[in-house]
């Protein structure tokens, strides 16, 4: 029975990668192929699809805009998110547990809910259809959550190394910045990786906010699908490229993972 | 860690303060304002105080989408805790496979939400699709876009394949902090292997899958976009979830009262049960 247990993980992420095998080998069949007939592997190979989406303007721009307000999105929570978990690591101060809570429950809320009041909010102010407005959108769920995990992750830090370098006449500002950062480096990783993640996955908020300028990946995507027609084999190609850069990134956090899913309290 | 009191950490947290007050403050004061007053078009408002709320609460079509969201979000959390649990538990613990599978298993996490959806609208088309067409072929009916039970059984297929993994990744990280003293304490006591997972495995993961559960009930409960662009909320209204049915009313409409009181609502529901559910873990926290 010890010699089957490998059977489990093995069934499940071939589970995993039947529908990414799929959209893959789709990627690289003639939409004829595709509608055509039914067969496990592409029978005329081809690199049309990708060549449009390198050639094609309004393609490979969804591309760049996401990457931009992703990178903004990402630079912005880790930053804001630093000094207050450092705050809340570290002190007790007037109703720091309420406070807690209340940025846990803007993880909570349902981008569906904030979808309309946003579009106003930031049309009112001048900045829809830019990447600021998105990056701004997803400091919603995405501070909260770097505030969590780099909490968890500053808790494991002893106390006594902030008092020593006190002791040794640092300031508080380069304390933080020139021993306590460096200290954390993997913890701010882990944030970094989730920001990311949770603002590369999400669209609602991203479609909302953009008409031209800004427009994600995703949202060019969506349009494809119903505008004109269904060029299968091209939505495939897109969202195979869209896959690269999770699996990227997922590569150089593997052994962090599972701590910063745990929001660095394991 | 025995904290110090200091009122002075509030200039710490004072730029994320004022940063998600401007994000979910006024957004959440605009849904108030809207919740509670009539329009006919104009940006002329009456004041219609809580109707819309009544409206809402007694509407069958709300109680539909929270029912469909409820099951939903209980059918999924039934699969994927254990499902992910039994992963975890089944994964090797040292060498060069633990890095393979995890980064293979991270991978759907990574997916764009849309690109998740579009890719089981194609895995799952009966004509052409690898799953719909292997399906078909050993014998079963299967057509997600017309029938209401292939509908929802490809919605959680898709959910279960889309999530499972960040039960796995939390359930491994518990399970490795398990120091190996305690397995050989457990094999002088010559304790079977349930026992082993009653009693060592199942306390340590505590922590992490009370993690686990907090974090799949609240996305899966905010889920949109996968459902909204595997099958649309269809066939009929089979699948409109909460999220998908707000959207309607909301963005497709522009019933800006109802979707407001609807709103409210609706993140009330999440916010209770988020808020039992973090009482709990921190409750164990503090009792440890």
């Amino acid at each position: 029975m010890r010699r089957l247990t490998w059977l489990v993980p093995t069934i499940y992420i071939l589970f995993l990668m039947l529908p990414i095998y799929w959209l893959v080998s789709m990627s690289f069949k003639t939409t004829n192929e595709i509608l055509g007939s039914f067969t496990l592997f592409p029978q005329s190979f081809t690199l049309e699809n990708y060549r449009v989406i390198f050639t094609d303007p309004t393609w490979y721009n969804g591309y760049i805009n996401s990457l931009i307000y992703v990178s903004i999105n990402t630079v912005l929570s880790v930053c804001i998110a630093l000094p207050a978990a450092y705050a809340f690591s570290r002190y007790r101060f007037l109703g720091d547990k309420h406070l807690f809570f209340w940025l846990l429950t803007n993880r909570m809320a349902p981008a569906a809910v904030f979808a309309l009041p946003f579009f106003q909010l930031y049309s009112a102010i001048g900045i829809f259809d830019t990447h600021l407005a998105v990056a701004l959108a997803h400091t919603l769920f995405n501070v909260p959550l770097a505030v969590w995990i780099l909490e968890g992750f500053m808790s494991g830090v002893p106390k006594q190394l902030d008092e020593t370098a006190y002791i040794d006449g640092y300031s508080f500002p380069n304390f933080f910045v020139r021993i306590f950062v460096p200290t954390i480096a993997a913890g701010i990783g882990v944030a970094a990786f989730f920001c990311f993640m949770f603002s590369w996955v999400e669209l609602l908020l991203a479609k909302t906010l953009t008409a031209v300028a800004a427009k994600p990946i995703a949202a060019t995507m969506t349009k494809t699908a119903s505008s004109s027609g269904y060029e299968l084999g091209l939505l495939a190609a897109a969202g195979t490229l869209t896959i690269i850069p999770g699996a990227i990134v997922i590569y150089f956090v593997r052994n962090y993972i599972a701590k910063g899913f745990a929001l660095g309290r394991v | 860690m025995n904290k110090t009191v200091n009122q002075k950490a509030w200039f710490l947290v004072l730029p994320v303060l004022l940063l998600v007050a401007f994000n979910a403050i006024v957004p959440l004061m605009t849904v108030v304002n809207y919740s509670v007053q009539e329009t006919f078009g104009n940006n002329v408002f009456f004041w219609a105080g809580i109707s819309w709320f009544e409206d809402v609460l007694r509407s069958p079509r709300f109680h539909d989408a929270l029912g469909r969201q409820l099951t939903f979000t209980f059918t999924i959390l039934l699969i994927e805790v254990p499902l992910g649990v039994i992963i975890a538990l089944a994964m090797p613990r040292k060498g060069i496979w633990v890095s393979v599978c995890l980064v293979l298993m991270a991978m759907p996490l990574l997916i764009p939400w849309n690109v998740v959806g579009a890719m089981w609208n194609i895995f799952a088309l009966p004509e052409i699709g690898l799953l719909g067409k292997t399906l078909n072929a050993i014998g079963f009916d299967y057509n997600y876009t017309r029938q209401t039970g292939d509908a929802w059984f490809t919605l959680i297929l898709m959910d279960v394949w889309h999530w499972t993994s960040l039960v796995v990744l939390l359930a491994y990280a518990g399970l490795v902090s398990i120091p190996d003293a305690y397995y050989q304490a457990a094999k002088i006591d010559g304790a079977s292997s349930w026992a082993i997972f009653r009693y060592i495995q199942l306390p340590k993961m505590k922590r992490v899958l009370t993690i686990a559960i907090l974090l799949r009930f609240m996305d899966s409960f905010n889920i949109y976009t996968e459902p909204s662009v595997l099958t649309g909320g269809g066939p009929g209204n089979s699948t409109t979830l909460l999220s998908i049915d707000l959207v309607k009313i909301a963005l497709g409409q522009f019933d800006l009262g109802p979707a407001a009181a609807m709103s409210l609502i609706y993140f009330l529901v999440i916010l209770l049960m988020s808020w039992i559910f973090y009482t709990v873990m921190t409750r164990d926290e503090a009792n440890q």
